[in-house]
């Protein structure tokens, strides 16, 4: 399996640098998407399918997808841009610099090589293991990321709604947005896949207390279904009504988290301390509307602005002069 | 094998960061900036293999970190597009200003 791994690294090392070297934006983007799900084979070598999950989902496909909805905002002769403009990144300071942060990073390689081999990793398995009963799941990745250290999964749900927010804040985007079909065969294919991407975010979601899954990799898939009708020419009028509605599904994750550990609190238990019966119970609550709400946030970051309400008028204000 | 995906990891995170410093367009650096934070998970991940047993505490952080990373790219973008709009041009170039 050494030959596997070496082939990995290798196609890793060369995506990275079609991806930071190639002149074509179009191009990059792609060996972006490639990399992250290589990354996602070698979370796998790692015994890290909770890792290889979310990264195939979010890292490598959300990402690409908000990468290529921003080049296709932008106009097609941007997409092709020489690397180094107006011969900077070259001549002896560029080299010598470079060179010098090269030589380091060989040196820190070196470095890895010798000490790492004696390096004692303790780890948390073990006293994780002994405590992973009280926590009311059985995936111990979910039991950290719910349980054990929830404060650090509540503060990044309320990073992710903040992204949405400064998103939002930075202009409307004409709804319902006209798209462009490329082929009739894309719609038929979504038709026929949206159910299947329903059930497989659901089971995710699900799967989350006992296997690898839950809330994250979830929501990724429901995010990614709703571009696919998005994409596929799909258009919702949003009445305003339907706007605050919008609203409080995208807060609800951080909502029920936040009003979970403020009435554990209220019960005398601590915030987010569960009492070891309600754990469980309590663990999927959290999780089924974090998970409903990441999807909403990151369909919402792919659309990347507010929708705006008064399609009527001819000046989109994002393209004011300023 | 973990020490192999280590070196793998620094090797990544040094053409990463090179191509974070060196490269001018702002959607370029973004896409460095994604590929230097999954060569850091790549280390957490595989000291986490190293531990014995495995240790599923950095898979946590890990997850975590991808989800940050998310957002950070997400509001990188939406800043980018607005700094085109503005300026029609996808660089910090300082002589751009006027």
């Amino acid at each position: 399996m050494a030959v596997f791994d070496l082939i990995l690294g290798l196609l890793l090392v060369i995506l990275v640098r079609k991806c930071l070297s190639i002149t074509d934006m179009f191009g990059a983007v792609i060996s972006f998407m490639a990399f992250g799900l290589l990354m996602a084979v070698a979370w796998v070598r790692l015994e890290a399918p909770d890792i290889a999950l979310a990264e195939a989902a979010i890292g490598s496909g959300l990402t690409g997808a908000l990468l290529f909805s921003t080049l296709g905002r932008l106009p097609h002769s941007e997409t092709r841009q020489p690397l180094v403009p107006r011969g900077s990144g070259s001549g002896p300071g560029y080299w010598l610099v470079t060179g010098f942060w090269w030589a380091a990073a060989m040196v820190l390689i070196a470095t890895f090589v010798f000490s790492f081999q004696e390096l004692q990793t303790p780890g948390l398995g073990g006293p994780l293991q002994e405590r992973l009963a009280e926590s009311g799941v059985l995936n111990p990745v979910t039991a950290v990321l719910l349980n054990f250290r929830s404060l650090d999964t509540l503060m990044e749900i309320a990073v992710l709604l903040a992204a949405v927010v400064v998103a939002w804040s930075m202009g409307y985007v004409d709804w319902p947005a006209r798209q462009t079909i490329p082929s009739p065969l894309l719609p038929g294919v979504v038709r026929l896949l949206t159910p299947v991407f329903l059930l497989v975010a659901f089971s995710l979601l699900w799967r989350g207390s006992h296997a690898p899954g839950g809330a994250f990799p979830g929501g990724a898939v429901l995010a990614a279904s709703g571009i696919l009708l998005l994409l596929s020419g799909m258009t919702v009028q949003i009445s305003p009504r339907g706007m605050s509605w919008l609203r409080w599904v995208l807060s609800a994750g951080l909502l029920v988290f936040v009003l979970a550990g403020v009435s554990l609190m209220a019960a005398g238990f601590g915030f987010l301390v569960y009492p070891e019966q309600w754990a469980g119970n309590l663990i999927l609550l959290i999780e089924a509307s974090a998970g409903v709400s990441i999807g909403a946030m990151l369909l919402a970051l792919y659309v990347g602005g507010e929708p705006d309400m008064a399609p009527s008028q001819p000046n989109n204000p994002v393209s004011r002069p300023q | 094998m973990t020490g192999y995906y280590l070196i793998l990891a620094v090797v990544i995170l040094a053409m990463a960061f090179h191509g974070l410093m060196v490269r001018a367009n702002l959607l370029r650096k973004l896409m460095a900036l994604n590929i230097f934070t999954s060569a850091v998970f790549l280390f957490l991940v595989t000291l986490a293999r190293m531990a014995e047993p495995l240790d599923p505490i950095p898979h946590a952080m890990v997850l975590t970190g991808i989800v940050v990373t998310v957002s950070t790219t997400a509001v990188g973008l939406a800043l980018l597009v607005r700094l085109y709009r503005r300026s029609g041009s996808l660089t910090l170039d300082s002589s751009n200003d006027d």
